[in-house]
């Protein structure tokens, strides 16, 4: 064992039916350390955290706090043990002051010291330089302070380690900054903080090592100076970078009209959902991507192209005529369609049927007074069915009792049907099976074949690099590059991620 | 800390913040609202109605009529704090009314027996009503929804007409009435009358005390507010909250109970058309007093100064010759919608400032 | 063994498939209410069966009438059937209930009888065609809906509270409306709504009742009204984003409400040509929530069975109208209809329903343990 590690974590290994979820992984955090743990969607890194925050009982390995084994049973005792979390979404309640905030269910005793605890409180947020009062009511401090809160209630429970699950994803620059010298000062008190983000700047201004893992599996612990960002990106994405076939895929993209007037063009577009403006444009018979980590504003941008979030400014012009994109049936209206990313929450209709749930969108379009006729909408709906294979006991079935790749393609057949002319595709492939993904993959083309155009989003390189012929690089909320033709490729894409010295 | 400068620039940072944000909880900001209208209120009262108001004896006379009410209010803004409602309260004082006058006059019972009685009802309605609510996750308006019409329908089962209670031992205490010092008036026969308020105002005022303290300083009373305001932080944060929800609703079934005995001893009777509607009054006094529908927010004085408030405008509406019945409920009515609306636009204000 | 396995899933095939068929027919929506009947109805066969007599008799006036329990039970259900639709589409689309209809029910009231009466309070004849006081009362009770509409959906609160104000100031604005005086309309032609038409045998109320019916059974079927408030009640995010405005639907349902609301007030004041503002359809929205919940339709919205709502409206009348025969008064039958609220309530509730699940899974395994101790 190492001299000062606070937490050993060996060979975890946590199953789930059918999923190895994690597989012999090791982790260490020594006393004073910011360490980043790293990986895409489904490396592990969730589930290695509940492992240690006693959510799930691990399947294998062995954990020591300080060199003694420890068994974490629940969350409770993990906080007893002196580990603590501060998770994304704030879970501290607004309507009660920062010294209630930190105080509350940790007390004995039947009464309430208000005067201690008010003091205490004020102590505690001067020593940790945390700009709120202790009366203050937690819903009137900023998002970054309320997060600061959180903190010091986690550290003040005599915390040897905190977890920061992706803490910044709703703060601003400035928000950071604060947050990050708190990490810092904690950090000289000798707790040892493991930090979970997707932000890669973030990693490599406060963190002093680097956990990567991929598919439930460790691939390595490192030195900050010592991996630099593109090694990072290529460590988590799982493509070692300099020896990499370019494996474009030969697709003929004549298809493509670059000459003529882009299907969509938007200037200046700007969101409410913390991106910077940014323009666009796509043409007929294009496939074009939007790439970046987790949290790099993909989505968000999309979003605001079909005007799913209230949209702040810009123009849009749709076959060169100018439009107003304000909510979503304007854009359907101009034949835009968009597969969301969170397809349980956004997407399916749980309760209604399958035929329900493909006709949606297109009786959406066609207006309150004019319903199908239960044999057309029938029709519609086996013809998608047979279409995109979906696999149901009939139409009538509700959507949720399907698998979830079947979910996808019932929505697929939604906005396929409702016949777009630019088509948005937000992680189709997200949580499905591969037979589907590659069936959707080739779909892409097809419709791209077809004289449709089609922004396509993935987490996984690869099948942005075989379906799109046109990539927008985003980090941070903005957009950092766009690469088409020999630039897309997997070493210049990291690169363009990564961003920075590369 | 590491970086001089940066510390200094956060202590900049907190002074300004605070100074731009008033450092104003919102179950405060509600209560000073509360306060400050009961109190304009109440001085345009005495300044345009005539002296009628400046008696001391209409002020108490106002605590005399609503004593049960404050009680029922109390109760239901301890439900309403986390995040519940109750609507059974009035048809329970009902029951309790009917069931002690029963309990006395055709069975000879003894007044402190049915005391017990009365309790014992509400707490059996809050038991029912808060292991529905809490452990098994029912919408509280449904189930007390029911739980009023169940009570609405016991109370005409017992007895389905209104009659007087004769008992002595009952009337000797109905009678009974505590003189305020100092505050009476000289009559127009220039004789002096000292001012009094019922047993039920003193047991009304206690109640009020208690659960003003029960939610400022004990543990329980703050667990109301954080199940309120999030529960499932407040779960995380280590609040046993299906614990905290059976409580509001055992509490508030017990003071249904309490403000019941109470209501009796005011009327004296029982009838199934007592306290009908008490529930609406109680949630529009609890509201009006600052307690948020959405719970989290508020507090047991400004439900007091709610009750209050809502009297006062009552006694308004009378007194401009407006008596009929409707336009008490309208004026009700009308002040309800202007407190939701309010504490609507102040979360919607809110909200908006945080995104 | 594999043989003997065989033999023995053989045997039982054709009790399996009767049982999938009961199984298939307990799990359509309209079971739940259709059973409840039966009990009634088997319940009043064994008490007495002289409940289900229908006589022709005359009326006052020497016209034929229909008269026996049925034939009440029919009528008297009229309104709570009416009120029954609009409150089934109110649930799904904003997952609460209005608790309003009672007290609106009185202002709808109100109103035609303030336009029959004009300024005097007992007219010797009707200072307005019918029909115009129906219209307005149409156009005032829908409005009172799009008031309990819009405080829902634009104010976002909860249904059941935001009608509370309503519920509070009702049927003190149906008083108001007409100065608190009880206007009594002597014409017995405005009669004829609420009782009988003269030479008609059959209650004028049900073929009302049957027209809304008609009117909401083409309604659903020409317009996407379904689809659109189950979409929204099931998932608001999702139907946003196929182009449905949430806010809109929610407030539509409540203007539809009113109108539902408006017919039941109609022939609430027509059954009596005068009106009780405290006492005109008092309770009434518990049995109008109470015939959603019967209907087996999820109080907390999403999808609905507009037929098991309304055939759970006769249910509660059939149930209210056997209770007053076994002389049970008016007031006391909330009791009995709390208790079939509650052991609803509970029954549906997830928690429970989890529970029973799991039960009869131990309960099965349990079976399936001792077979195979007896097969070994």
């Amino acid at each position: 064992m190492e001299n000062n590690a606070v937490l050993e974590m060996r060979g975890i290994c946590k199953y789930f039916p059918g999923v190895r979820a994690l597989e012999n992984v090791d982790f260490t955090l020594r006393e004073g350390e910011i360490h980043a743990l790293m990986g895409e969607n489904g490396a592990g890194k969730s589930t290695l955290i509940k492992v240690l925050t006693g959510v799930y009982s691990k399947d294998g390995g062995d954990i020591r706090l300080a060199g003694v084994p420890v068994h974490i049973r629940s969350p409770q005792d993990a906080q007893n043990m002196g580990i603590s979390t501060v998770y994304q979404e704030i879970t501290l309640c607004p309507n009660l002051t920062v010294a209630e905030n930190m105080y509350i269910g940790r007390t004995k005793g039947p009464l309430t010291n208000w005067k201690k605890m008010n003091t205490d409180a004020a102590k505690l947020l001067d020593s940790l330089s945390i700009p709120a009062k202790a009366t203050q009511q937690l819903g009137s401090c900023s998002i970054a302070v309320q997060q600061m809160v959180a903190i010091a209630r986690a550290v003040d429970s005599d915390c040897k380690v905190l977890i920061l699950d992706e803490p910044t994803s709703s703060l601003d620059e400035q928000e950071v900054k604060k947050l990050f010298s708190l990490m810092l000062s904690l950090k000289e008190k000798g707790v040892g903080i493991i930090f979970v983000t997707h932000f890669l700047e973030q990693v490599y201004e406060v963190c002093d090592r680097i956990t990567v893992l991929r598919d439930g599996k460790l691939v390595g612990e490192y030195i900050i100076e010592d991996l630099p960002r593109v090694q990072l990106v290529s460590k988590m994405l799982g493509k070692e970078f300099d020896d990499m076939a370019e494996i474009k895929s030969e697709e003929d993209a004549a298809h493509i009209e670059y000459d003529g007037i882009p299907v969509y063009e938007a200037e200046k577009l700007t969101g409410t959902t913390g991106i910077a403006p940014f323009d666009f444009e796509i043409h007929k018979g294009e496939v074009n991507g939007f790439t970046g980590l987790l949290g790099s504003g993909r989505s968000e941008c999309v979003r605001a192209i079909f005007g799913a979030d209230r949209v702040a400014g810009g123009t849009v012009k749709v076959n060169g005529k100018k439009v107003k994109i304000n909510k979503p049936l304007d854009a359907m209206k101009n034949g835009i369609s968009y597969l969301p990313e969170d397809r349980k929450r956004d997407g399916i209709v749980g309760d209604l049927s399958v035929r329900d749930n493909i006709i949606l969108a297109l009786q959406v379009m066609k207006g309150f007074f004019r319903p199908f006729s239960r044999s057309q909408a029938e029709a519609f709906a086996d013809e998608y069915i047979k279409l995109l294979s979906i696999k149901t006991a009939s139409s009538d079935t509700p959507i949720k009792s399907l698998s979830g790749g079947n979910q996808q393609k019932v929505i697929l057949a939604r906005w396929l049907l409702a016949n777009p002319v630019y088509l948005i595709l937000d992680e189709p492939t997200r949580g499905i099976d591969i037979g589907t993904k590659v069936e959707i993959q080739k779909l892409v083309l097809k419709l791209a074949a077809e004289g449709k155009s089609v922004t396509f989003i993935s987490s996984e390189l690869d099948e942005m690099i075989r379906t799109c012929s046109r990539l927008v690089v985003m980090r941070d909320g903005k957009v950092v590059g766009e690469l088409k033709g020999s630039d897309l490729n997997q070493n210049t894409i990291m690169a363009t991620i990564a961003g920075g010295e590369s | 800390m590491s970086n001089p400068f940066e510390k200094n620039s956060n202590k900049e940072l907190s002074a300004k913040s605070l100074k731009s944000r008033v450092s104003l909880t919102d179950t405060n900001l509600l209560l000073f609202i509360t306060i400050a209208v009961f109190l304009i209120m109440y001085v345009c009262a005495v300044v345009f109605l005539g002296k009628g108001f400046a008696k001391p004896q209409t002020f108490l006379n106002i605590l005399n009529e609503n004593a049960a009410l404050i009680i029922l209010s109390c109760g239901m803004s301890l439900v309403m704090i986390t995040g519940g409602i109750d609507i059974s309260v009035g048809q329970v004082t009902a029951l309790v009314c009917m069931s002690c006058a029963v309990f006395l006059d055709k069975h000879g019972g003894n007044v402190y027996v049915a005391m017990i009685l009365a309790l014992g009802i509400g707490l059996a309605f809050g038991l029912v009503q808060g292991y529905l609510v809490a452990y098994l996750n029912i919408q509280p308006f449904i189930v007390t929804l029911a739980g009023m019409f169940f009570a609405k329908g016991m109370t005409t089962i017992i007895n389905a007409t209104q009659f007087n209670v004769e008992n002595a031992q009952f009337k000797a205490l109905k009678a009974t009435r505590v003189t305020v010092p100092g505050l009476g008036s000289v009559n127009k026969l220039g004789n002096y009358i000292d001012a009094y308020v019922e047993i039920g105002v003193i047991v009304a005022l206690l109640v009020v005390l208690i659960f003003f303290c029960v939610l400022r300083w004990t543990r329980t009373g703050r667990n109301f507010y954080a199940v309120g305001g999030n529960n499932q932080s407040a779960n995380t944060l280590g609040i046993n909250v299906r614990r905290t929800k059976f409580t509001a609703h055992l509490l508030c079934g017990l003071l249904a109970g309490v403000g019941g005995f109470v209501y009796f001893m005011h009327v004296g009777s029982g009838s199934p058309s007592h306290a009908s509607g008490a529930e609406m009054n109680a949630i529009a006094s609890s509201i009006i007093g600052g307690t948020m529908l959405t719970g989290g927010v508020g507090n047991i004085a400004g439900t007091f100064f709610g009750v209050l408030s809502l009297s006062t405008i009552k006694n308004i509406v009378t007194s401009l010759g407006l008596d009929e019945a409707w336009w008490t409920n309208i004026t009700v009515a009308a002040m309800l919608c202007i407190f939701l609306l309010l504490q609507s636009i102040l979360l919607a204000r809110k909200n908006k400032q945080k995104s | 063994m594999s043989v003997s396995e065989n033999h023995f899933e053989n045997l039982p095939k054709k009790s399996v498939s009767v049982i999938d068929t009961i199984k298939k027919i307990v799990q359509k929506q309209v079971f739940i209410p259709l059973a409840a009947l039966l009990v009634l109805i088997l319940f009043n066969l064994i008490a007495d069966p002289s409940f289900f007599k229908i006589s022709l008799d005359k009326s006052s006036s020497g016209d034929p009438v229909l008269s026996g329990y049925l034939i009440t039970i029919l009528d008297n259900a009229s309104e709570l059937a009416i009120l029954a639709i609009g409150m089934t589409l109110v649930t799904s689309a904003s997952g609460g209930q209005d608790i309003s209809v009672g007290a609106t029910v009185a202002i709808a009231g109100s109103v035609v009888l303030k336009v029959l009466c004009g300024s005097q309070s007992r007219p010797d004849q009707m200072q307005a065609p019918i029909i115009v006081a129906f219209l307005i009362c149409l156009v005032v009770s829908m409005l009172f809906g799009a008031f309990n509409g819009m405080v829902v959906s634009f104010f976002k609160i909860q249904p059941m509270v935001a009608t509370l104000i309503l519920f509070t100031a009702g049927r003190s604005i149906a008083a108001w409306i007409n100065n608190n005086e009880l206007p009594v309309i002597s014409d017995p032609k405005f009669g004829y709504y609420g009782n009988f038409i003269p030479g008609i045998p059959v209650p004028t109320p049900i073929f009302i009742a049957a027209i809304c019916m008609i009117i909401i059974a083409l309604v659903l079927k020409f317009t996407n009204l379904r689809l659109y408030s189950q979409a929204v009640g099931i998932n608001p995010s999702s139907s946003r984003l196929n182009g449905i405005n949430p806010q809109l639907v929610k407030f539509l349902t409540f203007v539809i409400l009113g109108a539902c609301v408006a017919v039941a007030g109609f022939i609430k004041v027509s059954r009596l040509s005068t009106i009780n503002y405290s006492v005109v359809a008092k309770d009434i929205e518990m049995d109008v929530i109470l015939a959603v919940a019967l209907g087996g339709n999820q109080l907390s919205g999403g999808k609905f069975s507009m037929t098991s709502s309304i055939l759970g409206a006769y249910v509660i009348q059939f149930l209210t109208t056997t209770l007053f025969k076994f002389k049970v008064s008016s007031s006391a039958i909330a009791a009995y209809k709390a208790v079939v609220v509650i052991v609803l309530v509970v029954l549906s509730a997830p928690i429970v329903r989890e529970k029973m699940v799991q039960m009869k899974k131990k309960g099965t395994a349990a079976k399936v343990g001792k077979a195979k101790k007896e097969v070994a």
